[in-house]
């Protein structure tokens, strides 16, 4: 509180009734009504709580927002007949939010800044201010329709000007010189000359359904069965738009106006109902319906292009050659399934690369990521031949060994790794493989293969040369079979 | 002998017959090993265990004849493998070498022994892959039936790689050591390290009992980079080891 001073920030009817302002302190409130109940109020709480309100009239209109302190905005152009008209639309919002336990005054009008006004200072009775028509009933709205600061509102109320009407009379020009520009601003605003653009809660070019049910729903079962119409609808919808959904979200908005949200994920871009009902399926049956559920909301939150013609392999089912076709389809299906269930970047596939430093010639990418084979043909040149053998365990840290060898170059006699000796039998090496030259301060490795006479096989490399002062180091990289 | 070419044969024209089924056997392409099976060859569809060593013994010859199987399979049936562990360290080229392209190998990394174990039996449904290996710590009887049933289905193989003494339901058991090499046939690389050699184990085979060992058989096989084939060398007999000989500067 500015000051210090403990106000009220939002009272009920019936504080309101007995006398009660917001603004007043709490001390005298409670001079007045010994038995007030207080509770501190949570701005980002109750702005939470509006966005998820906004949420849930996303199945009025794509183009809902949460406002400040207490309005809701929906825009509702074009969407009014789905319905079956503006009044119908209003009685089902109403009739919805009093459930959840609000107080609600709603008011449709050609625009945002006639909506607010009217909602607030017009006849509840008559909520939709017809399009067109509106202009005599907002030139009788006082004042304070027209969302100005307390000081620019008493400024004019002292000059007398006390509705709409009385501004409207007056030249702009003095109205702007003796309080600025923001008056013309709100009266172009209220009667739509100016736009006022909306900011939706979800973006709304998204493909999204909901579902609404007459009666809350609990089973497990009925929320699978309207699951699976929906995700039917979206993928029609999909397949309109060419695209394909990489992360789907499916949000459960409960009857105490709280919502759950499942979120599955593809490694590729697909709109298989089928398939995307699998991935599904499985959070479904953690998903806690509470007192029941009234609405369920399906979107595709991150979609990709996906031409009709990749399709293709997922439709055909005939014969002997469909083996490969369902086999493709069947991998797809389980690299999905892992990956949502352990992380998509646990499922990684190898990609060879064209560098002769062994831990820079492969990398591991998720499977998700950078489509295409090999790194310009580096497979070829690497694997046995040319290059020489390669380990099949090569570790991340090459480890520290200690290693007797004849100088300059010869391969080891003996060397320790994690406190055992071996004796080596037989050396193969040296091989240099020094890394990329812009790369200065790394120094050229030596490797070399040696068997002990147990038959175990290593792959062991010096670092750097002996140059008659330092003595080099020495390292096991990797394991032969 | 003829009544493995004659059964042979039979395999043949079933698969020519009938396109899309899969071949029911991968033969190692050793005729002693191949003969000493009652399949031909390792049988596909089933559950197969390779044993990790324990302690401090090597553990790349192991990985090193899941990677043959895995190349072989993969290139038998033309689909891809996959292999669950938790393990960072295997290397693609080493793997390649072995006939496991890097393009055919998917890898999934668990973050828990039970999920591993959850994805190796998911893996095994699906069809269409041609083989899965996995590293499992211990496999008890109860996942190592619905393993084998779920390969047995599906006809995805499944090379289970355990720490323990084994669950008795997979239909061939084998352990890998590594053997010392001989040199290779250039003279002058007359101490460098041949062609990998291992000590091969059958530890346990479905439908062959147990020698005075306690296990089924036993070969020394080399693997051979060229052919990309294993060959065997010779049945070890009671000798002792022979010390290699030391390097000797030139000169």
């Amino acid at each position: 509180m500015p000051g210090g001073t403990r106000r009220l920030a939002a009272v009920n009817r019936a504080a309101l009734d007995a006398g009660l302002r917001p603004g007043e302190t709490v001390a005298d409130a409670q001079a007045r009504l010994p038995a007030l109940c207080l509770a501190t109020a949570e701005p980002a709480a109750e702005q939470a709580l509006l966005e998820h309100l906004a949420e849930a009239c996303l199945c009025y209109s794509p183009m809902a927002a949460a406002g400040d302190e207490t309005n809701l905005w929906i825009d509702i152009s074009g969407c009014a007949h789905l319905l079956g008209g503006e009044i119908p639309l209003l009685r089902d919002l109403v009739r919805r939010l009093t459930r959840y336990g609000f107080t609600v005054r709603v008011a449709v009008a050609d625009s945002a800044g006639a909506a607010w006004a009217w909602a607030r200072f017009g006849d509840p009775a008559h909520p939709c201010l017809p399009a067109g028509e509106g202009r005599r009933a907002l030139l009788e709205l006082p004042v304070a329709a027209l969302r100005l600061d307390p000081a620019i509102g008493d400024g004019l109320r002292h000059l007398g000007l006390k509705t709409v009407a009385a501004l409207e009379a007056l030249p702009r020009a003095a109205l702007a010189s003796r309080f600025g520009d923001v008056v013309g601003a709100r009266l172009d605003q209220l009667w739509g000359r100016v736009d006022e653009p909306l900011s939706p809660c979800r973006p709304a070019d998204q493909p999204r359904t909901y579902r609404r049910f007459a009666e809350p729903i609990g089973r497990a079962d009925d929320v699978a069965a309207a699951a699976r119409q929906m995700l039917a609808a979206l993928c029609q919808d999909l397949e309109r738009r060419q695209q394909g959904v990489r992360r789907l979200e499916l949000a459960a908005f409960r009857v105490d106006a709280t919502c759950r949200r499942l979120t599955v994920g593809t490694g590729r871009p697909t709109r298989d109902s089928l398939h995307l009902f699998r991935l599904l399926a499985e959070p479904l049956g953690t998903l806690d319906a509470g007192f029941g559920i009234e609405m369920l909301g399906l979107a595709a939150q991150a979609v990709a292009p996906l031409a009709a013609e990749q399709m293709s392999w997922s439709l055909g089912r005939n014969g002997g050659e469909a083996g490969a076709e369902e086999g493709g389809l069947a991998l797809a299906v389980l690299c999905d399934s892992l990956g949502n269930r352990l992380g998509f970047e646990r499922l990684t596939r190898f990609v060879l690369r064209q560098s002769h430093l062994p831990e820079r010639a492969v990398r591991r990418l998720a499977l998700g990521q950078g489509d295409g084979g090999t790194d310009g043909g580096a497979d070829g040149a690497v694997a046995g031949g040319v290059a020489g053998r390669r380990p099949v365990r090569l570790f991340e840290r090459p480890e520290a060994v200690e290693a007797v060898a004849p100088l300059p170059d010869a391969p080891p006699l003996l060397f320790r790794w994690r406190h055992q000796i071996h004796r080596v039998t037989r050396a193969e090496g040296p091989e240099r493989l020094s890394g990329e030259w812009w790369r200065r301060d790394e120094r050229d490795r030596d490797y070399y293969c040696v068997e002990d006479d147990a038959g175990a096989r290593f792959w062991l490399y010096r670092e750097g040369a002996y140059d008659g002062q330092a003595i080099p180091r020495w390292f096991l990289h990797g394991i032969f079979p | 002998m003829n009544k493995m070419t004659l059964a042979q044969l039979r395999d043949h024209i079933a698969a020519l017959e009938s396109p899309g089924r899969r071949p029911a056997v991968l033969p190692f392409g050793v005729a002693e090993i191949d003969g000493f099976l009652p399949w031909g060859g390792l049988p596909l569809g089933a559950l197969h265990e390779v044993a990790l060593p324990t302690g401090d013994a090597p553990d790349g010859p192991t990985l090193g004849l899941v990677a043959m199987l895995l190349g072989r399979l993969a290139r038998q049936q033309e689909r891809p493998v996959l292999w669950v562990s938790r393990r960072l360290d295997l290397y693609a080229p080493g793997l390649a070498a072995f006939g496991l392209p890097a393009d055919r190998l998917l890898m999934v990394q668990p973050g828990r022994a039970a999920e591993g174990l959850m994805a190796l039996e998911d893996a095994v449904r699906c069809p269409g892959l041609a083989a899965v290996a996995g590293d499992i710590w211990e496999l008890d009887a109860t996942a190592g039936r619905r393993l084998h049933l779920a390969a047995r289905d599906s006809g995805v193989t499944a090379l289970v790689m355990t720490h323990g003494t084994g669950a008795g339901r997979a239909m061939t058991r084998w352990r890998v050591a590594a053997a010392p090499s001989v040199a290779p046939a250039h003279p002058a690389a007359r101490l460098g390290v041949g062609a990998w050699r291992w000590s091969l184990t059958l530890v346990h085979c479905r439908n062959r009992g147990r020698d005075e060992n306690g296990v089924a058989a036993r070969w020394l096989v080399e693997w051979q980079d060229e052919t990309h084939r294993l060959g065997l060398v010779a049945v070890p007999g009671d000798r002792s080891a022979v010390p290699g000989s030391r390097y000797r500067a030139a000169g």
